[in-house]
């Protein structure tokens, strides 16, 4: 009977296996291209390359420019939206919660083509504002990933601390700015990373909307069709860096506020 | 009397939902400076209504609410000299110790220093000095139960109001806790307002018992009158264990009930039907001959310091509470003294509701047509040819101004499971004990309570069918 005693580490194998392939591999794959060049020898040449050269420097700066904005105009958008929705006693109230998500059901290559017309037809030649329209695009296209985690964190809230607070002496915009706010920040939190990382990177927006500017996800892509597998490479791996930073500074965040209600 | 102020006043208050629901209804309440006084019922009798109402939570629909005779009714609860200490603490989880009993402080732009001294001496009372900068959640139940108290009473609020604030914890801390509680409200001097569903709990502690249930005050009192002297049968059976008995006074101070004739304190009219309640203690097991009524021992159990002895006579059922064991099957005789039986008047449980004539001239009642003449109701009215009923002057019958009440006593209805068979469908809301038989309250689809008489014994909230058959049922015309 011994071959077929079954462990609990056996169940891990398959995960195993797949982190293998389609995680580290690549990663190994990238780091190899990242530093070495066209001969296959080592070199740091990319990694000097990109920081010397004012274009990619723009392009980095540009893109976090962008994707600062669009968080920004997202989290404005959806704070009040979410609050609004978590807090009503409307019966309706799941109808509007899919009034937010069904967009998300839409194909997405159609949804940022309407778009473009309606904004076609506002501004006349979409090249004029290229930032502007960068923004208006992704902020539409990543809304809902704002709002659903922070609706999720304000209708978790539990009804009798706000009373407390209101008990203590706590007037309706004190509650809101002491208990509420606070304990919602997981929600932002989680809402912020969905919005941030992509926005940094999803070129399909600005190329959708025949935009001239790039952003660090084009900028890689133009490197690979223009089989500079290195240079591409080294991009992708500094983009990587960056949003490690980042996860890791909001997971810090994190770890401070979990007990003040729950992630999506 | 007490010459102390009324601290608040609480003046017809009605509480109804959009739903209709009636959470409380027309509650009169005057409570004392620094009295300690508890709302005790069962849950839904609406004693949270009223305290959150007290809060400021809730706006009552009707009535008016007095602070220091001053009206506070729509008042917001941050604008009311009045703190809560909620059932799971609600604490900050997201503040230590120190942020959350300091809260209300701040809100009053308190100075620093100030705050400080103020949190360290609630600390202090509470016992929990030293735990300014510790996490909520490093807490146990008791503890965060304290820092609940002292975050509240840090402000030195006119009253206080808790709400089952040791529901969550075990039977020993809830013991020590409602002792601390005591000596915590002897020391502050500040009013108490605390809700419980624990009637020890509540005899333990309060000064005065606010008895309630279905939104109604049952009955009002010190802990003792409440014990000694229930109202009703709903406090007698709520309040300690009971034998609730119903009967008629057969003499001068003579009651007759449970197949035996007693004699008692109350001097009630002779031929007046009571409800006697016997406490378990004051039941005295004797031997056969020397009893009042005669039983057998149909069960012991040991209890620790006393033994609960259930005695069966006739069809009736006595429990007794004896420090001296018998035996099952055992023959005894059973006595009470006379000022151990406690009267009150009979409660009427006529059930009354109203049936609809519909446009054929029949009475109707939750869409079933009852099997009565409407002509046999209403004096000199006659069938006309096309089954039109006409009145005594020979014009047809209004059938908007005519009113016709339904009455129905309590033993001749009937219970069932099979829902459809019944003329109207509802839940067990409520069961009393009564010797030998159950009192229950349904309440029906139709919102209405119907109290009903069964000897055998159903489950609280079991859903049934009210059987009521129509010769049992009594008619009144109103116009």
């Amino acid at each position: 009977m011994r071959q077929l005693k079954f462990s609990r580490k056996m169940l891990g194998i398959p995960y195993a296996v797949f982190l293998l392939l389609f995680v580290a591999a690549p990663l190994f794959v990238l780091l190899y291209y990242a530093f070495s060049n066209g001969q296959g020898q080592f070199t740091t040449e990319n990694l000097t390359g990109f920081f010397s050269d004012p274009n990619t420097l723009g392009t980095l700066f540009y893109s976090f420019g962008v994707a600062v904005v669009t968080t920004a105009v997202c989290l404005l958008m959806a704070y009040p939206a979410a609050y609004i929705l978590a807090v009503s006693r409307l019966k309706a109230k799941s109808v509007l919660v899919m009034l937010f998500v069904i967009p998300m059901w839409i194909n997405f290559s159609l949804r940022i083509t309407a778009l473009k017309e309606i904004l076609t037809w506002l501004e006349g030649n979409l090249a004029y504002h290229p930032f502007f329209n960068t923004v208006v695009g992704m902020s539409y296209d990543f809304l809902p990933f704002m709002i659903l985690p922070i609706y999720t964190t304000i209708s978790r809230l539990d009804g009798a601390l706000l009373e407390a607070a209101r008990d203590l002496g706590a007037g309706e915009a004190q509650a809101f700015l002491k208990v509420t706010l606070p304990l919602s920040l997981p929600g932002i939190i989680s809402g912020v990373s969905m919005v941030f990382l992509p926005a940094m990177t999803n070129y399909v927006v600005l190329d959708m909307l025949y935009n001239s500017t790039y952003i660090m996800g084009s900028l890689i892509g133009s490197y690979f069709a223009a089989y500079n597998w290195h240079g591409g490479s080294m991009i992708a791996l500094i983009l990587l860096a960056i949003i490690c930073l980042f996860t890791l500074f909001t997971s810090g965040m994190e770890e401070e506020n979990t007990r003040g209600g729950t992630l999506l | 009397m007490d010459k102390r102020t009324n601290i608040i006043e609480l003046k017809h208050i009605t509480k109804t939902y959009e739903d209709g629901f009636s959470a409380v209804s027309d509650f009169n309440l005057e409570v004392k400076q620094g009295e300690f006084v508890t709302f005790l019922g069962p849950s839904g009798c609406g004693k949270t209504t009223t305290l959150r109402m007290i809060a400021g939570f809730d706006i009552p629909t009707e009535g008016e609410i007095l602070l220091n005779g001053k009206p506070i009714t729509s008042l917001p609860p941050n604008k009311r000299p009045i703190n809560t200490v909620f059932q799971r603490y609600a604490l900050f989880p997201h503040m230590n110790i120190f942020d959350n009993i300091a809260f209300g402080l701040k809100q009053r732009k308190m100075p620093r220093r100030l705050i400080e001294k103020k949190v360290k001496k609630v600390l202090e009372l509470v016992d929990l000095e030293g735990f300014e900068n510790r996490k909520t959640d490093t807490l146990s139940g008791g503890q965060q139960q304290r820092v609940a108290i002292a975050r509240a009473v840090v402000n030195e609020p006119q009253i206080l109001l808790l709400d089952e604030p040791l529901g969550a914890l075990d039977l020993k801390m809830r013991k020590e806790m409602q002792l601390e509680l005591k000596e915590m409200h002897r020391e502050l001097g500040i009013t108490f307002i605390y809700v419980t569903h624990d009637q020890e709990e509540a005899l333990t502690m309060s000064d005065k018992i606010v008895v309630m249930s279905e939104g109604k005050m049952q009955q009002i009192g010190t802990p003792e009158d409440i014990y000694n002297e229930p109202v009703n049968a709903f406090v007698a059976d709520f309040i300690g264990d009971s034998n609730i008995f119903n009967g008629i006074m057969t003499g001068k101070k003579k009651a007759r009930f449970c197949g035996g004739e007693f004699a008692c304190v109350d001097d009630v009219e002779e031929g007046t039907h009571i409800t006697a309640v016997v406490r378990p203690e004051d039941v005295i097991l004797t031997k056969p001959e020397r009893g009042i009524i005669r039983g057998v021992v149909s069960s012991v159990i040991f209890k620790g310091i006393h033994y609960e002895i259930t005695v069966e006579s006739g069809k009736n059922e006595i429990v007794a509470q004896s420090v001296r064991s018998a035996a099952e099957g055992e023959r005894v005789g059973v006595a009470v003294e006379p000022d151990n039986i406690h009267i009150m008047l009979a409660e009427d449980h006529t059930n009354i509701f109203q049936a609809e004539i519909n446009k054929n001239f029949e009475l109707e009642y939750n869409g079933t047509v009852l099997d009565v003449r409407l002509t046999d109701l209403v004096k000199g009215s006659r069938l006309d040819a096309d089954g039109t009923v006409l009145d005594a002057n020979g014009l047809e019958l209004d059938r908007q101004k005519l009113r016709i009440l339904v009455s129905i006593q309590p033993q001749d209805i009937r219970m069932t499971d099979e829902i459809s068979e019944g003329l109207v469908e509802g839940y067990i809301s409520n069961l009393i004990y009564k010797g030998d038989h159950y009192s229950y309250v349904i309440h029906t689809e139709l919102e209405q309570d119907f109290v009903v008489d069964d000897e055998y014994l159903w489950n609280m909230e079991d859903q049934v069918g009210l059987i009521m058959p129509e010769p049992k049922m009594t008619f009144t015309v109103k116009r």
